[in-house]
């Protein structure tokens, strides 16, 4: 077996493994360490000779690790006493408890107490089984920079005293809201990627759509999570049409909608319907409105007036000067540019939404819309100037000329 | 990211011993498709009925010729498949050792090209 044969076997292993020796040990760090260790040990000798049961062997050897650290640990000898009956034998999983034991991690992994960064990089790693390398090349960031947020986490979850357990009832819903935007976060950064020279990390995405799947086999009763599941299928859905060949972004109304994954696009129908079974919540209405969009033969055929209304009831559930300008948009293409407007100068006026590029690149598009070019064309140059995103960039530095 | 079909090929030895503990042999899929949806993984899964209930369609002359049950001489015949999204053909094949499948059956691991891999020539019929 080679190294994406370990590999493979890890990603499929590691929530579990991790879990189950947090459960074991309780020390998430140390289970953390004693996997890792595993792995390492298996990258050398699974090439040289191939474990019978791979999982098995991942999961012996990653608790024998667990062990010898909690040996050296003196301080800890009473809990050694108890692990050192039986080192060498595995422990059956049991399935009933590891479920919940794989929530708990990834409940620990988007704690409250850690991070943005650390929340992303310890769920991707923990949960989802990526080395510091494939994390640093999905967020741009150097490998050192991962590995050492991934330390300083562990660090605080140990120094806060974080319990392995589920969230107490009082606190699950805003626990598991937490734990939606780390994987929100971590699908924005393949969809629209904030730097560098891609527009899409199709691999990124992919991570927050299948760590998605697992909360909703693990909270089947939680309607946002399917909203989340719904909002990132039918976004992805749309990523093989959303790049030309060369790379460069093609923007909705452009885009051959032939070329939109119609199974992606079925599998966000299908966590929309489940979503909504009791009231949408925010990443509902924006899967409704994705879905909205899915279900468009083009962009004049789509239904701009539902859109509206969903956007409203978004503004209302979660406000936010995005939900505002993306109202604007849907405005302009149900009553016209000049409705629009309002809406966006609005948002100027109150400085909502300072320093993005967002703001002038819709204003520029909707003065277009209305024939006032200079004006359009300096809105849209800011805009470039504001953008961080080359290709996003070069897009608007290409209209901007094009208004003369 | 690339999708992975595990289509089971069964042979009558092994559809027959699977008959044999019919029960068990579902109740043991069933738990590898919660482990796979836990997984993040399983896009679809479909177990097939008797080939001998099905029929075959032949376009080897000028009209197609439809016969009833199983195609031609073939030993292993399809017997259900898994769709899978996974990171790489590895763990394609780490969950394919898994398939609950009985004895002397195959698993045939069959990769999905992605959209961005079709032909963008506008020539192409789609």
């Amino acid at each position: 077996m080679g190294t994406a044969d370990v590999e493979a076997v890890w990603r499929i292993e590691s929530a579990r493994i991790v879990a189950a020796l947090t459960r074991f040990t309780g020390d998430f760090g140390l289970a953390e360490d004693a996997a890792q260790e595993a792995v390492a040990e298996a990258l050398v000798s699974w090439p040289l000779a191939s474990p019978a049961n791979p999982a098995g062997w991942l999961m012996a050897t990653a608790r024998r690790r667990a062990i010898d650290a909690i040996r050296r640990r003196t301080a800890l000898q009473d809990r050694y006493a108890l692990l050192a009956t039986d080192p060498a034998v595995d422990e059956e999983i049991d399935p009933d408890r590891i479920d919940d034991d794989v929530l708990a991690l990834m409940f620990v992994s988007c704690h409250p107490v850690l991070s943005p960064e650390a929340r992303v990089a310890l769920t991707l790693r923990v949960v989802g089984g990526l080395s510091s390398e494939e994390i640093a090349r999905a967020f741009l960031v150097p490998v050192p920079t991962v590995q050492a947020r991934i330390t300083r986490a562990k660090k605080t979850i140990a120094a806060a005293g974080v319990p392995f357990e589920l969230p107490p009832a009082g606190e699950r819903r805003e626990r598991l809201g937490g734990v939606l935007s780390v994987l929100y976060v971590i699908f924005t950064e393949g969809s629209t990627a904030t730097s560098g020279d891609r527009l899409l990390r199709p691999d990124v995405a992919y991570e927050a759509i299948r760590l998605t799947r697992t909360l909703a086999a693990l909270q089947p009763d939680e309607p946002e999570v399917h909203g989340l599941l719904a909002l990132c299928e039918l976004t992805a859905a749309r990523f093989p049409a959303r790049t030309g060949p060369d790379g460069s972004p093609i923007l909705l109304e452009d885009q051959d909608r032939r070329r939109w994954d119609f199974s992606a696009t079925r599998r966000g129908l299908a966590a929309l319907a489940k979503a909504s079974t009791r009231g949408l919540g925010p990443y509902g209405l924006q899967a409704a409105i994705a879905a909205t969009h899915a279900s468009a033969p083009s962009v004049e055929a789509t239904d701009w007036d539902r859109i509206v209304v969903l956007y409203e009831v978004l503004g209302r559930v979660a406000p936010s000067p995005v939900v505002e300008l993306n109202r604007a948009v849907a405005v302009a293409m149900a009553s016209g540019p000049a409705q629009a407007l309002a809406i966006v100068d609005e948002l100027i006026a109150l400085d909502r939404l300072p320093g993005s590029h967002l703001v002038p690149t819709v204003r520029g598009e909707l003065l277009a819309r209305l024939g006032r070019r200079p004006e359009a064309r300096a809105e849209l140059e800011l805009a470039a100037r504001l953008c961080a995103n080359q290709r996003e960039r070069s897009v608007l530095l290409r209209k901007a000329a094009a208004l003369g | 990211m690339p999708k992975y079909l595990l289509i089971m090929r069964g042979t009558d030895e092994s559809n027959a011993a699977m008959m044999a503990s019919i029960e068990e042999g579902i109740a043991r899929t069933r738990l590898f498709i919660e482990e796979m949806m836990k997984a993040g993984v399983l896009l679809g899964a479909e177990g097939l009925d008797d080939p001998g209930q099905g029929a075959v369609v032949d376009f080897s002359g000028e009209a197609p010729v439809v016969t009833d049950g199983p195609y031609g001489e073939t030993k292993e015949l399809f017997g259900g498949f898994f769709l899978l999204d996974v990171a790489s053909k590895q763990e394609a094949v780490e969950w394919a050792k898994r398939v609950p499948a009985a004895p002397g059956s195959k698993i045939e691991i069959r990769r999905v090209p992605g959209e961005d891999e079709v032909p963008q020539d506008s020539t192409v019929q789609r």
